[in-house]
C-alpha cells in the first residue's frame, strides 16, 4: 500500500487545484452570473437612469442628451400624481390583502400540514404559476363581468343588492367589477398571492414550535403570542413578500388595461410614454419612481426592525 | 403538607403508543422532583401535562388540588425552562425576562427592575442590553431560569435544561440550580436522563420507563434499593442476577441488583469466589473490571489507588455484607 491514491485523470488534477486554490472555484462559478447582472441587468439600470435625467424637445419631439431635472419635474403634474398616487395606493392595498390572505394558508402549512398535505399546499400554491398570466387575467374579466358567474351567483342567491351597494362605494366602485377598481385589487391579489404566501410559509416554519409555547407558557394570550413573538419572528418573511406584491403591482400594465377604470397606472404610463408617444425621458422617469419607492419602503421597515430577527 | 402536583390516573396517547399510561404520582410542595428515565419513556410529555401543552387522554392532574382540565397553559402559575431554552430571538436579554410581566400588563419601569433582579440571582448583571445569539450556552440557560423565575411561578418545570451544556458546566450549574430551589423553596420538577444528574439533585427521584413510573423514592432508596430490573440497570448500571446466580451467590432464588462498588476484588486464594478478568475500562476515578465466573459475569468498581488487575487475572471476589438486594419485581 502507498500513502496516496494513484492521479485518475483531469478530474483529480481539477480537484487538487481546486483545493490548492479555494477562491478559484467560487470566482468560476460566480463569474457567468455576474456578467449577466454587472452588464446587462446594472447596465441597462444606468441606461435607464441616464434616460430620465434628459428630456424630449417639445417641438421636434426628440431627445436631448443634456442632463436637466425637467422630466422629474414633469412628474409633478396634477395628472401625472394623479398615476403615481393610484399606482402607489393600489400596490399598498394589494400588499394587504395578499398579507392578510396568505398569513392562514402559511401558517397551515407551516405549523400543521404535514406529508401529504403539505405537497398539496405547494402544488396548490404554484399551480396557478404554471399557466398563462394573460389566460388568468382574461378568465377573470368574464368571472367579474356584470354577466359573470359572480353577478349570476349573486343573482341565484338573492345577493344582488349588496353587489350593487359594493359597487356603488364611491372612489372604488363602478359599474360591474370588472370595470371597477375593486375588480383590479381582486385580480392583482390573485396574481401576486403565491409570491406572499412562499416567503412568508418559509419564515414561519423557521419559528420553533418551542417559542410559541413559551410565549405561553409566560402567560400572554395567543393575540400577545402573535403580536409580540410570531409577527416579528415572521417579518422578514412577510416584508420579503411585500416586495414582490407592492413592486409587482406597481410595474405591472397589463392587469390595470384589462380590467378596472380607464384610469392609468406607472405601467401603463411607462408603455405609452416609451412606444406611441415616444417620450424615453418621462418613460424612464416614471420607472425610476418604483425603485425609489420600494428603497425608501426597505429603509422604513429596516428601520421598524422588521429584520432583527435575520 | 400539601402536593403541589398530583397525578391521578393519567394517561396521554398519540395515535396507538401510550407515552403515558396511568400515572399516579404526588410531588410535595417545595420538593426537588426528578422524573428520569430513557428518551420515550414518558418523562418530558409528563412535563407538558403539567404545564398544559398536552392534554390527557384519561385520568385527572391537579395543581395545589385545583384540577386543570380546562386551565390554558397561559392561566397556570407554572413556568417552564424549555431544552433548547426557547429565548426569543428579536429581543434583548432584559426583555426576554420582562416577558412574562409584560403581558401581564406590569408598567414598564417596574418589569424592567424586576428583570434586572433576575439577572443579578442568575448572575448576568449588566448583560440585559445583549441578543440571546451574543450569549454562551451556559449564559442562555441561566437567562431563561431567571425569565420563568420572575413571574413567581409556584411550580417551575425544567426539561433536560442542562442536556446541551458540557460537562464542567453542567456540574456547576447542577449546584447552582439546587442552591437556587432551596433558597427560593420552589417546586422543581426536573426531566432528565441522566441518572448522576437525578440521582445528585432531586428530593424525590421517579423512575419512568415505556410511559409508567417503575419506581419512585429517595435517591439513596431507587439507588440502593431499585425495585425493578430496570431500574437497576438503568439508575447506575447495576449487575441485574438471574436467580440462579443470586442463589450461586449466597441470596436466595429470585432477581436480584448487585452494585458494582460492593464487590471487592482481593488475590485468587483469599476467596472461594473467583473468576477471571475479561474485559477493563478506565473511568479516572475507577476502573471497571469486568469478571467472569463459572456461573456468569459480573461488574466491579475498583476505586483508584487500589491494586489493579490485568486481563486474564485470576481475581477472588468478595461481596459486601448487604450487597445484595432481591428485588420485588422481574
Amino acid at each position: 500500500m502507498t500513502a496516496f491514491l494513484p492521479v485518475r485523470g483531469p478530474g483529480d488534477r481539477l480537484t487538487r487545484l481546486f483545493w490548492q486554490r479555494p477562491a478559484l472555484l467560487l470566482g468560476l462559478m460566480l463569474a457567468p452570473p455576474l456578467l449577466w447582472l454587472g452588464l446587462v441587468y446594472l447596465g441597462s439600470l444606468a441606461a435607464l437612469l441616464v434616460q430620465s435625467f434628459y428630456a424630449i424637445d417639445e417641438f421636434s419631439g426628440l431627445v436631448v442628451p443634456e442632463f436637466t431635472l425637467k422630466t422629474y419635474a414633469e412628474l409633478f403634474r396634477a395628472q401625472n400624481l394623479d398615476i403615481l398616487m393610484r399606482t402607489l395606493l393600489m400596490s399598498a392595498s394589494v400588499t394587504l390583502g395578499c398579507a392578510v390572505l396568505a398569513f392562514p394558508i402559511a401558517w397551515y402549512a407551516a405549523r400543521h400540514a404535514r406529508g401529504a398535505w403539505k405537497a398539496a399546499f405547494y402544488l396548490g400554491v404554484m399551480l396557478p404559476l404554471w399557466s398563462s398570466y394573460l389566460v388568468k387575467v382574461y378568465a377573470w374579466k368574464l368571472i367579474l363581468a356584470k354577466e359573470g358567474i359572480i353577478g349570476w351567483a349573486a343573482g341565484a342567491t338573492g345577493t344582488t343588492p349588496i353587489l350593487e351597494a359594493v359597487l356603488a362605494v364611491p372612489g372604488i366602485g363602478g359599474n360591474s367589477l370588472s370595470t371597477s377598481y375593486i375588480g383590479t385589487w381582486m385580480v392583482f391579489v390573485y396574481v401576486w398571492l403565491p409570491y406572499m404566501i412562499l416567503p412568508m410559509q418559509a419564515a414561519l416554519e423557521r419559528v420553533p414550535a418551542s417559542m410559541l409555547e413559551a410565549s405561553a407558557d409566560l402567560g400572554a394570550t395567543r393575540g400577545q403570542t402573535f403580536r409580540n413573538v410570531v409577527l416579528p419572528l415572521a417579518m422578514p418573511g412577510v416584508i420579503a413578500g411585500s416586495i414582490f406584491t407592492f413592486s409587482l403591482t406597481m410595474g405591472d400594465y397589463i392587469i390595470p388595461q384589462i380590467i378596472g377604470t380607464s384610469a392609468r397606472f406607472i405601467g401603463q404610463a411607462v408603455y405609452q410614454l416609451q412606444g406611441t408617444a415616444g417620450n424615453l425621458p418621462l418613460a424612464a422617469a416614471f420607472a425610476v419612481v418604483p425603485i425609489l419607492v420600494m428603497l425608501v419602503y426597505l429603509a422604513l421597515a429596516r428601520r421598524a426592525g422588521a429584520f432583527d430577527a435575520l | 403538607m400539601t402536593s403541589a402536583v398530583e397525578f391521578l390516573n393519567v394517561s396521554r396517547h398519540f395515535g396507538a403508543v401510550a407515552a403515558v399510561d396511568g400515572v399516579d404520582l404526588t410531588i410535595a410542595e417545595g420538593s426537588f422532583f426528578a422524573m428520569l428515565g430513557p428518551s420515550g419513556s414518558g418523562k418530558t410529555t409528563c412535563l407538558r401535562l403539567i404545564s398544559g401543552f398536552e392534554k390527557p387522554s384519561g385520568g385527572e392532574i391537579r395543581i395545589f388540588g385545583a384540577e386543570v382540565g380546562r386551565v390554558p397553559p397561559h392561566l397556570r402559575n407554572v413556568n417552564t425552562v424549555f431544552q433548547d431554552y426557547a429565548l426569543f430571538p428579536h429581543m434583548s436579554v432584559l426583555d426576554n425576562v420582562a416577558y412574562g410581566l409584560m403581558v401581564k400588563g406590569v408598567g414598564r419601569r417596574e418589569r424592567l427592575r424586576r428583570a434586572e433582579e433576575m439577572l443579578a440571582l442568575v448572575k448576568l448583571e449588566g448583560y440585559g442590553a445583549r441578543k440571546p445569539a451574543q450569549l454562551s450556552g451556559g449564559q442562555r440557560q441561566r437567562v431563561a431560569l431567571a425569565r420563568a423565575l420572575v413571574n413567581e411561578p409556584r411550580v417551575l418545570l425544567l426539561d433536560e435544561p442542562l442536556g446541551a451544556l458540557d460537562l464542567k458546566l453542567r456540574e456547576a450549574m447542577q449546584d447552582e440550580l439546587k442552591a437556587l430551589q432551596q433558597r427560593l423553596g420552589i417546586t422543581f420538577v426536573f426531566v432528565t436522563h441522566d441518572q448522576h444528574e437525578a440521582l445528585s439533585m432531586a428530593d424525590t427521584v421517579a423512575v419512568f420507563n415505556q410511559g409508567k413510573i417503575a419506581q419512585v423514592g429517595r435517591p439513596t432508596d431507587v439507588y440502593a434499593r431499585p425495585r425493578t430490573r430496570f431500574v437497576a440497570d438503568f439508575v447506575g448500571s447495576s449487575n441485574v442476577l438471574e436467580p440462579a446466580m443470586t442463589k450461586a451467590l449466597g441470596g436466595p432464588e429470585a432477581w436480584a441488583s448487585l452494585r458494582p462498588e460492593a464487590v471487592r476484588l482481593v488475590p485468587w486464594n483469599k476467596s472461594d469466589l473467583r473468576g477471571s478478568v475479561t474485559a477493563l475500562r478506565y473511568l479516572g476515578s475507577a476502573m471497571r473490571v469486568t469478571v467472569i465466573l463459572p456461573f456468569g459475569t459480573l461488574s466491579v468498581l475498583v476505586p483508584a489507588g487500589m491494586p489493579m488487575p490485568q486481563m486474564g487475572d485470576s481475581v477472588g471476589l468478595i461481596l459486601a455484607s448487604n450487597g445484595l438486594h432481591v428485588m420485588e419485581e422481574a
